[in-house]
């Protein structure tokens, strides 16, 4: 057992600093630090994703035949690690990490020819149909209905939580296209325009300040049935797959480490009095440094099992856990750094264009809009609550 | 990049699971816990034949050239049946501290007998006043004629009973006013001016506290060459402290398998305790914190021979990470068990005052946080 990287794989590291070092301008860098939700405007984030795709690595996780680059899982831990520490934007994953997938799994070879070039070249931007106000964590109670009519389905009802709707150009949505005993039976997993007449959607603001989510409703709207993936009826099979990728088979680590750097430096700048002399702060700094180690070494031991062929399992549960508590530690610790500046409130988005220069240190901006919004950590993907159900089921088999 | 054990790495493991579950019964346990010896010299020589003895000592010295790795795999075998024999004084320490800072002559007398079972070894380099600060000793080594007198006192010396020579850690004092070198002395049982006060340990085996006046000793006593011994000594504790990881690791979760098994059978107001969704969440959370306690354990043995603040962190993370997850798993196992869990009549209460014993030995969590912290390069006091 060892924790080295053969001298191919250290090649493989050379060429995606190299690569990093050429296509990061300085402006998406500050950018993404300046960006207190989850996901990197699309202005910033698809410029990332076209860089990419130009290099050949628009979608790290598919195979060589729909456009990925076939990495080995080494491969893919060392590329999210480099791309992690260097601050790179953070691409909204609806289309590469989320769909992508599922078309690939079970779309049929029109579905494939049609949405996959597109969602590697960034000229689609995804949405995601999932959660509606009656159903939050009991997804499968979902209402929103798609109703046949010819060769279209027509579809009725509302869509909630729906991250950049307001930029996407395209939703996949969950839909139920008739009623059974069990609520699971009965979904359809439904690809929609979102240009479509009949859409309409409202901003939802969070309590950072920042407009990442939207309701969006359905007012018969006309779809047509090819556009439905795989079979009908079988779309909670589909989602759930999904799902997995949400959670966790994941790198986060690297973008923890990330994080509670930027806290640490943060932590040692006048800016904030040099806030790690206090030793409660270097402490808990020192804790979650822990934290992560013990997270990235769990993700170690999934990729390792994977390389050898080994199926992970529930673990993703763990991990989703795990790293949504971590990041809510960093967000926590970001907040007590920063003290009185803390109080500040800055209205204005996105905070890397503002036409004012900030009443405090920019870079401590973000850091309590980044601690409020990122309490859905443990909500969104799966609750917490409902990822200890998992963990109960899946891994003690109760 | 490869976390997959080796093929001899499996069969250490398979080999170790069988010993253990079929050697170290409650019977054995209680017939031990009445032994003044603390273990069994018997099981000792089966290691020995078993070549587990020899795992970490090099070949040239007559072991098989193992490493952390291995040893954890051992050891978390051990914490499965709470092992008692000295295996973390003499193989882990001992050796680790004879093949750092020995003689090639004393490396030559002293470790083939650690691996052929013939010498058990303890460390004894705890003061009271020094708390977990390993840089801290006040035990004097003065410069006689025909060698060094030591005086002062020790605590927590695990398994000093059996010793043959006692490892003891002292300053050396060269009546120039200066403070000495750290240094480490071989002091046979029974040397005039060392009294051996032996208890019964916490979670099994024995320990003792020593106190050393006027102990005469010869110039060959000193282990090594007299330069300073303190990096050894803290190289040796991160290497015990991992191998005491995985120990923890097996501990857990055996705590875990009995506490997951009598939620399941155990009927209160007509269901089992397990379909309650309180209980489930806390399985959950005590799964949860195994496993990441298996993470740390892996992440300290494969540090173990890195350079020392790499190998220092990752040692003081996985004893305070893994001291907080067992203080979780042990103390929700008792919970769990309700009032049972309080009794001597089930296992559970041994596993946990071994988690409990875990958790002091070598500084707690918040102490190995503070280490972490310095080595880090963050301004705290690391004591």
């Amino acid at each position: 057992m060892d924790l080295t990287f053969s001298a191919e794989e250290r090649a493989f590291e050379k060429e995606v600093r190299e690569f990093i070092a050429a296509n990061l301008t300085p402006e998406m860098k500050r950018a993404t630090a300046l960006t207190p939700s989850v996901f990197s405007d699309p202005d910033i984030g698809m410029a990332w994703q076209r860089a990419l795709h130009r290099k050949g690595w628009g979608a790290p996780g598919w195979s060589v035949d729909h456009g990925g680059p076939d990495w080995t899982p080494a491969q893919r831990w060392i590329f999210e690690t480099e791309c992690a520490r260097a601050g790179v934007p953070n691409v909204n994953v609806m289309g590469v990490k989320m769909v992508g997938p599922v078309i690939i799994g079970f779309g049929s070879p029109e579905q494939k020819n049609f949405y996959l070039p597109r969602i590697l070249s960034g000229e689609d931007y995804w949405c995601q149909g999932y959660s509606e106000p009656g159903s939050g964590s009991d997804l499968s109670s979902l209402k929103t209905r798609a109703v046949r009519d010819g060769d279209d389905y027509i579809i009725n009802g509302t869509k909630i939580w729906t991250t950049h709707a307001h930029h996407a150009n395209r939703m996949f949505a969950l839909v139920r296209t008739n009623e059974s005993e069990r609520q699971q039976d009965g979904i359809s997993f439904i690809l929609i325009d979102m240009k479509s007449p009949g859409i309409t959607t409202r901003p939802i603001l969070t309590i950072g300040g920042d407009h990442e989510v939207n309701q969006v409703f359905f007012d018969d709207v006309r779809v047509p049935v090819a556009n439905r993936v795989g079979e009908e009826g079988k779309g909670w099979t589909y989602g759930k797959y999904l799902l997995e990728f949400e959670r966790g088979a994941g790198i986060a680590s690297a973008k923890l480490r990330d994080a509670l750097k930027t806290v640490s430096d943060l932590a040692e700048s006048d800016a904030t009095g040099r806030a790690i002399d206090d030793p409660d702060i270097a402490v808990r700094m020192s804790e979650i440094e822990v934290d992560i180690d013990t997270l990235e070494m769990t993700e170690l031991r999934v990729l390792s099992a994977l390389q050898t062929g080994q199926n992970p399992g529930a673990v993703s549960s763990l991990l989703k856990l795990r790293v949504s508590e971590i990041r809510q530690a960093v967000t926590r610790l970001g907040v007590d750094v920063i003290g009185n500046d803390g109080l500040y409130v800055e209205p204005v988005r996105p905070l890397y264009r503002l036409n004012e220069a900030p009443g405090i240190p920019e870079e401590v901006l973000p850091v309590v809009p980044e601690y409020l919004n990122g309490r859905a950590y443990t909500i969104f993907g799966g609750s917490s609550e409902i990822q200890r159900d998992i963990v109960a089921k899946m891994v003690l088999g109760l | 990049m490869d976390l997959t054990p080796s093929d001899e790495q499996r069969l250490l493991r398979e080999s170790a699971d069988r010993f253990v579950s079929e050697t170290y019964t409650a019977d054995h346990r209680r017939r031990i816990a009445n032994d003044p010896l603390g273990f069994s010299a018997d099981i000792w020589k089966q290691f020995a034949d078993l070549g587990w003895l020899a795992l970490p000592i090099a070949e040239a010295h007559g072991g098989l050239g193992g490493g952390a790795i291995e040893i954890g795999i051992l050891m978390e075998a051990f914490g499965r049946g709470l092992v008692s024999e000295p295996y973390l004084s003499t193989v882990v320490i001992g050796a680790s501290l004879i093949s750092e800072c020995g003689t090639e002559a004393q490396k030559q007398a002293l470790l083939p007998k650690i691996a052929d079972g013939s010498l058990y070894l303890a460390f004894a380099h705890s003061e009271r006043q020094a708390r977990f600060d390993l840089a801290d000793v006040t035990t004097t080594a003065r410069k006689t004629p025909d060698g060094r007198r030591l005086d002062g006192h020790k605590t927590a010396v695990l398994d000093g009973n059996a010793a043959g020579p006692i490892i003891v850690s002292a300053r050396v004092d060269d009546g120039n006013g200066k403070p000495g070198k750290l240094c480490l002395f071989l002091v046979p049982q029974g040397t005039r001016g060392l009294a051996v006060r032996d208890f019964p340990r916490l979670g099994g085996g024995r320990a003792c506290n020593l106190e050393l006046n006027g102990v005469q000793l010869p110039a060959d006593a000193l282990l090594g060459d007299g330069s300073d011994a303190l990096p050894a000594i803290e190289a040796a504790i991160d290497r015990a402290m991992a191998a005491l990881s995985a120990e923890a690791v097996g501990i857990m979760q055996t705590l875990l398998d009995q506490t997951l098994e009598y939620t399941k059978i155990r009927k209160q107001f007509g269901r089992p305790l397990s379909a309650n969704q309180v209980i489930r969440h806390r399985l959950a959370d005590m799964a949860m914190q195994c496993d990441e306690a298996r993470s740390m354990a892996l992440r300290a043995a494969l540090m173990a021979d890195a350079e020392p603040v790499a190998r220092g962190r990752a040692a003081s993370g996985a004893k305070a990470k893994i001291g907080k997850c067992a203080r979780f798993v042990a103390e929700q196992s008792v919970q769990l068990h309700g009032a049972m869990g309080v009794t001597e009549e089930l296992d559970v209460g041994s596993y946990f005052k071994r988690l409990l014993a875990f958790e002091t030995l070598f500084g707690g969590s918040a102490h190995h946080y503070r280490r972490h912290a310095a080595l880090s390069g963050r301004p705290v006091q690391a004591r």
